[in-house]
């Protein structure tokens, strides 16, 4: 960790420190682990991806097919790159083609001037035909990777060492969903209910649905893959 | 004289069983004059694609040579083949990206696509200069003899052709419109694009 007092090093984007460090791109990461606990996990039929709601004023359009996040501070610019795809191939971007983007976006803040690096971090679950469901997490810095589960925010250390006892390259979405919610629970300040959490799937189509879907010519869209569950459906799954 | 006319040629395609043929002439003229007998019209996009571009010799190779830098960088970014559809939507939005001055050609895309369940689907298209894509279940025809080929098209072809049959329906369809135009013709290239390999043949046609 870098310390408060960077010295000379603290205010530049772009140098690096003595000891090969960026400073001001540690503080984002700082920012990130005072966030909100987000999680992610990939089943072997779907991905599930949780987060802690502080406020209720995160906007979310869960209805768009991008497939972006439940929490995504950027989401303009994601929709913003989704569809410029779309309006050249006709089709949305794979999830990881769209990762990308997003990590591009985020790594020119960190070299640019007159701006300041991303204080996020984002959890990105999608499906596409060519790589199935990932799920990838990006940082302030740019880096992205795909992980078969990972938490970030505060306690994502913790949730983490959790979700590495817990997790098996066989779970079910189901079981996914619960384990999801039992991560949040460590460390989850206050109580945990319908209104101060959000949880977000994806659901691997079958092959017919895919078939059914946009093949040849016709300009049909695809059925969306990403949802987030209802409040009901939120409380049923507190209840189990 | 039609910009669109003066360097000459044809392309067809046509859809098969599990199998998409695509052919042209190979004569580029200026106007009445021939130039040279040996100028190919189609092009691979990918192994499964084949393009032809019909019209103006000069935008022919200028798209040739940017379709190839577009699927190289879709290539390198998804780390995967484009598949048909795909490439059909990059050529119009390209195309149509050039409204108010466009390029004079008028392509035709042949190809496999892939199915979710894993198998091959014919895909065959065609556009017009302004990226207007028009999708057959038969086939397409584009250039000089495209009025030619359309009627002896319509009178040959039949569904569910396999490799062999469509080859032969395609190189008498093109060799017989391509006589009735003085604008096409010289020889002819023809593809045969099945999911295990690519089929060329050159075909030779009346030199008059």
């Amino acid at each position: 960790m870098a310390t408060a007092d960077g010295g000379a090093y603290s205010y530049s984007l772009t140098v690096f420190s003595p000891s090969g460090k960026l400073v001001q791109i540690e503080h984002a990461l700082a920012a990130v682990s005072q966030g909100t606990t987000s999680l992610g996990i990939k089943a072997s039929n779907g991905i599930v991806i949780a987060t802690e709601k502080k406020s209720s004023s995160i906007l979310i359009d869960d209805s768009m097919l991008e497939k972006v996040a439940v929490i995504c501070p950027n989401i303009g610019i994601a929709r913003k790159s989704a569809q410029a795809y779309w309006k050249i191939y006709g089709e949305y971007p794979p999830t990881r083609v769209l990762t990308q983007e997003i990590a591009t976006v985020m790594q020119k803040a960190t070299q640019s001037g007159g701006i300041r690096p991303y204080g996020v971090s984002l959890l990105v679950a999608g499906y596409d035909g060519n790589r199935g469901p990932t799920l990838y997490q990006v940082d302030p810095s740019g880096s992205f990777w795909a992980w078969k589960a990972s938490a970030i925010g505060k306690n994502m250390t913790n949730a983490k060492t959790f979700l590495e006892k817990r997790y098996n390259d066989d779970i079910s979405l189901e079981d996914a969903i619960h384990t999801a919610l039992l991560t949040l629970k460590e460390g989850f300040e206050g109580q945990m209910t319908e209104k101060t959490i959000e949880i977000g799937v994806v659901t691997v189509p079958t092959v017919a649905e895919l078939e059914e879907g946009k093949i040849g010519g016709t300009t049909g869209r695809v059925k969306p893959t990403f949802r987030k569950l209802t409040e009901e459906e939120v409380r049923d799954y507190l209840a189990l | 004289m039609s910009i669109m006319e003066h360097n000459g040629g044809s392309v067809i395609a046509m859809a098969g069983k599990d199998c998409v043929a695509i052919a042209s002439d190979l004569r580029l003229g200026a106007g009445a004059m021939t130039v040279a007998l040996n100028f190919e019209k189609i092009f691979p996009v990918t192994d499964r694609i084949y393009m032809g571009l019909t019209g103006l010799a000069t935008d022919i190779i200028t798209l040739r040579d940017r379709f190839r830098y577009l699927v190289n960088m879709f290539t390198i970014k998804e780390s995967r083949a484009i598949e048909p559809s795909t490439y059909a939507h990059l050529v119009s939005s390209t195309l149509y990206s050039r409204r108010f001055g466009p390029y004079f050609t008028e392509p035709v895309l042949a190809g496999l696509e892939r199915t979710p369940s894993g198998g091959f689907k014919p895909y065959i298209a065609g556009a017009d200069l302004i990226g207007c894509l028009n999708f057959a279940e038969d086939f397409i025809v584009a250039g000089t003899a495209s009025d030619k080929l359309f009627g002896v098209a319509e009178g040959l072809w039949e569904p569910d052709l396999g490799p062999e049959d469509l080859f032969e329906t395609i190189s008498q369809t093109l060799l017989n419109a391509v006589d009735r135009d003085a604008y096409s013709g010289w020889g002819a290239i023809v593809y045969i694009i099945t999911p295990e390999k690519v089929i060329t043949r050159t075909l030779k046609g009346r030199m008059d």
